[in-house]
């Protein structure tokens, strides 16, 4: 007999990483692998999800996250509906899981969604029969993003194993950070945050990760840093005295970048502002793999679409 | 378990499906063999190792995952399928496709690897290569190229094993 106790996926959600396993993240990643020459080929379209309907429901300003997934699912045959809070029946009053439930009377198989709620999308899996794919919520998780950027640093490395690698600057209002931190040590990588103590989250001690309070001590040591946007948006006040001070100590310029290793991969989930976190030269210097993180994000979600999918028809079997 | 083919009668089969594709295919033809995941890609280096003198032009070769394009995703089944990657870094507009698949069943597979293929151009002339043709077609599905023809009742399965990826070569059914 031929071995055939392969590997099984049987989420139908994709919440967050903090529950899944070793296993199941690298299952994603080697699925996402099947994907990436998807973009080189001449007609970019596979009739996989044919007749399932994706909604897009985002209750938050997204333009990489949105049409990557818009994307993904098109390229897999999919119908997708785009929800706007501001075009919908929420700025009515309708709640959740009542837009929800709306939706998924029309037939909807699949929900990406965007909330600047943290655990909207977990409510929402409790809810509704169809999948439920979190695209960030609040500053809990946002598991493609962290999904991409360890397979972006696979393909870079070949393996996170004993990787350091640098999470740097806010931390606290990041939930692409706490899912890098869960899908990064799963994947047997040292995870060090950076940044200033404003910045990083209380319970911080909780996490499997290192602090740092100064770049500068630790850059030489790390093979991967990831630099992170400082979410103005969500702060209310001031967590540093000034912009130019944080770039000072924090900003990944190309001064800071001599002292760090010759071959460092530089990352940055987007959107940039150049001058401040990350500088243009470094930014688009030869150590970013920061457009091949979109690229990648692409092949990631396509994957992660096919496999809640695939879980869904399985358990249809068992109703 | 029954051995339908040992080691030398599996090569042998293997040389026949090379004579047959020598005499029906000039050898100024700018072809490409594709074997399908995962028994079609080892039987398709094969062809293409046994093929390489007679082709005058170059060879070219690659990697077809149909897994997009099965007909059975929308049903539960006992395998999960698994998605791997396509290689084919050419373009197959005007060539001849040599399409190599180890068992010829359903022929369902095959229908997914045409559809994955044309999405990838537009090929001159597509010919089928198989190992063993076991029967039960339920699609209008026959290859030009075939190493044993035998029928297999419907109830058992046909299993290729190849040295490289199993301990030896041989055709068993169970």
């Amino acid at each position: 007999m031929r071995k055939n106790r392969k590997f099984q996926w049987s989420r139908k959600h994709l919440i967050g990483l903090s529950d899944l396993s070793r296993k199941e993240i690298e299952f994603i990643l080697d699925t996402a692998q099947g994907f990436e020459k998807f973009s080189r080929r001449s007609i970019k379209k596979a009739p996989t999800l044919r007749g399932k309907v994706v909604v897009n429901m985002f209750f938050e300003d997204s333009t990489r996250t949105r049409n990557s997934f818009t994307l993904a699912a098109s390229r897999l045959s999919a119908d997708v509906i785009e929800f706007s809070k501001k075009a919908s029946a929420v700025s009515k009053g309708e709640t959740l899981i009542d837009t929800a439930r709306n939706l998924e009377a029309m037939g909807v198989d699949i929900v990406v969604i965007r909330h600047g709620a943290g655990g909207a999308p977990k409510l929402l899996s409790r809810s509704i029969n169809a999948c439920v794919v979190n695209a960030g919520d609040g500053f809990h998780e946002h598991p493609t993003q962290a999904l991409l950027d360890v397979y972006t640093i696979r393909r870079q490395r070949g393996s996170l194993d004993g990787l350091k690698i640098g999470i740097v600057g806010d931390i606290a209002h990041s939930r692409v950070a706490r899912s890098d931190i869960y899908a990064m040590t799963k994947l047997g990588a040292k995870v060090t945050l950076i940044g200033p103590p404003t910045l990083l989250p209380g319970g911080v001690e909780n996490l499997p990760v290192r602090v740092s309070y100064n770049l500068d001590e630790v850059i030489e040591d790390l093979d991967v840093i990831n630099m992170l946007r400082i979410q103005f948006e969500r702060m209310g006040g001031n967590p540093f005295p000034s912009v130019r001070e944080y770039s000072h100590y924090f900003g990944l310029t190309a001064d800071r970048m001599k002292r760090a290793k010759p071959d460092i991969t530089v990352m940055h989930p987007g959107p940039i502002n150049r001058g401040l976190e990350i500088e243009s030269e470094v930014a688009d210097g030869p150590n970013s793999v920061i457009l091949k993180q979109v690229a990648n994000g692409l092949a990631v979600r396509m994957a992660v679409l096919f496999l809640v999918n695939q879980a869904a028809t399985q358990q249809g079997k068992d109703k | 378990m029954k051995t339908l083919l040992n080691t030398e009668q599996l090569n042998k089969a293997i040389r026949k499906i090379v004579e047959q594709i020598k005499s029906d295919i000039p050898s100024n033809t700018d072809i490409a063999v594709i074997g399908i995941r995962s028994r079609g890609e080892i039987l398709a280096q094969r062809l293409k190792n046994a093929l390489g003198s007679h082709f005058s032009g170059r060879l070219l070769s690659g990697t077809l995952d149909i897994t997009l394009y099965r007909d059975d995703l929308n049903e539960p089944k006992e395998t999960q399928p698994t998605v791997r990657s396509t290689e084919i870094d050419f373009d197959i507009t005007d060539k001849l496709i040599l399409l190599v698949d180890d068992v010829l069943h359903t022929g369902r597979s095959v229908r997914a690897a045409m559809d994955a293929l044309t999405d990838f151009g537009r090929p001159r002339l597509m010919r089928l290569a198989v190992l063993v043709d076991r029967g039960c077609h339920e699609y209008p599905i026959c290859a030009d190229y075939v190493g044993m023809k035998t029928e297999v009742d419907r109830s058992q399965s046909v299993f290729v094993h190849f040295a490289e990826t199993d301990t030896e070569d041989g055709v068993t059914i169970e």
